[in-house]
């Protein structure tokens, strides 16, 4: 196998990072809808801490990411 | 420009620029840096000029604005973070407004390089940073080791704080950045379909014009994180473990 091919295989696995942050965005918020509809006058409050979790989770995915992306292009 | 959807990014040098070895031409990145704070200060002079009690539209979006990051400080450091208003408002607006102009067709968008996101993250964390230890002294280090932790975790917590600590200006460049850059790779890519699919290439169309609402929503969100990520660094260096 020729390094460009290993190259292109190996951003593929790299972005597999970002089937983690699909996964617990979603889990966040599926997680926040469950318990706004429970409480829905407690919900507001916690939105910007909604934001920050799906903004943590993301960050970790994106690093996945952007290894994928200096492979092919860096 | 067509094919290549990474070709967006290129960088154009307008005025060759060389100041002792160091390139500083004035680029495309460049214009659009000095058309969003043309932008920003622009808007807030016009919107504030009549200062009336009760505000005119474009008034009130100013307001908004200020209160909307005014309040976002008081939520997360408290009474004390008013004073850093200036620079979460600057951030927040030049980040917007990068990110907002960069939707337009045609168009650049700053904060898809990584050059440009680390510079200003690593900025805040120097800011917050310098903040702490004239706040605090010497004990601002005591960040890295919380009360209340058993001797011997302390010998794994402390170094896993101080990495994470390291951290905080790579993962905040590298979340707008790649939310940017991902967000405009996707439009162009579908874009593109829309010529390659001849009759077909409505459905690509409808598409786009839905992601690009998308991206609307991405271009404030990530302002938005960035500045609340910004006060939550700054209530570590003002308040550290107190509340």
């Amino acid at each position: 196998m020729d390094s460009e091919a290993a190259k292109f295989i190996g951003a593929g696995m790299a972005s597999f990072a970002l089937i983690g942050a699909g996964l617990s965005i979603g889990n966040i918020f599926s997680s926040y809808l469950t318990g706004a509809l429970r409480n829905p006058s407690a919900a507001p409050g916690q939105f910007t801490t909604l934001l920050i979790g799906f903004a943590l989770a993301e960050a970790t995915g994106l690093f996945g990411l952007l290894v994928a992306l200096i492979m092919l292009f860096g | 420009m067509a094919d290549n959807p990474m070709s967006q990014f290129q960088i154009k040098r307008y005025v060759e620029l060389d100041v002792y070895g160091i390139d500083a031409s004035f680029t495309n990145s460049s214009l659009f840096m000095v058309t969003a704070v043309i932008v920003v200060v622009g808007f807030l002079n016009v919107a504030m000029t009549s200062r009336s009690l009760v505000p005119t539209r474009l008034q009130s979006i100013a307001e908004l604005s200020y209160e909307f990051i005014a309040g976002m400080l008081r939520d997360n450091v408290g009474k004390e973070g008013i004073k850093y208003l200036p620079l979460v408002f600057s951030l927040f607006m030049f980040i917007l407004s990068c990110n907002m102009l960069g939707l337009l067709p045609y168009s650049f968008t700053v904060t898809s390089h990584i050059a440009v996101t680390f510079a200003l993250a690593a900025f805040v964390i120097t800011t917050v940073t310098v903040i702490g230890f004239l706040r605090h002294g010497l004990g601002y280090v005591k960040l890295f080791a919380p009360e209340g932790v058993p001797a011997v975790l302390l010998l794994l917590i402390v170094p896993i704080e101080i990495v994470s600590y390291l951290f905080r200006p790579i993962s905040l460049s590298v979340r707008l950045f790649a939310n940017m850059m991902a967000g405009h790779i996707m439009l162009k890519v579908f874009a593109g379909f829309i010529v390659s699919l001849g009759v077909y290439g409505f459905v690509p169309l409808v598409a786009t014009v839905a992601f690009t609402a998308l991206e609307v929503l991405v271009a404030f969100l990530q302002a938005f994180i960035f500045s609340v990520l910004t006060c939550i660094y700054l209530n570590d260096a003002v308040n550290m473990h107190e509340h």
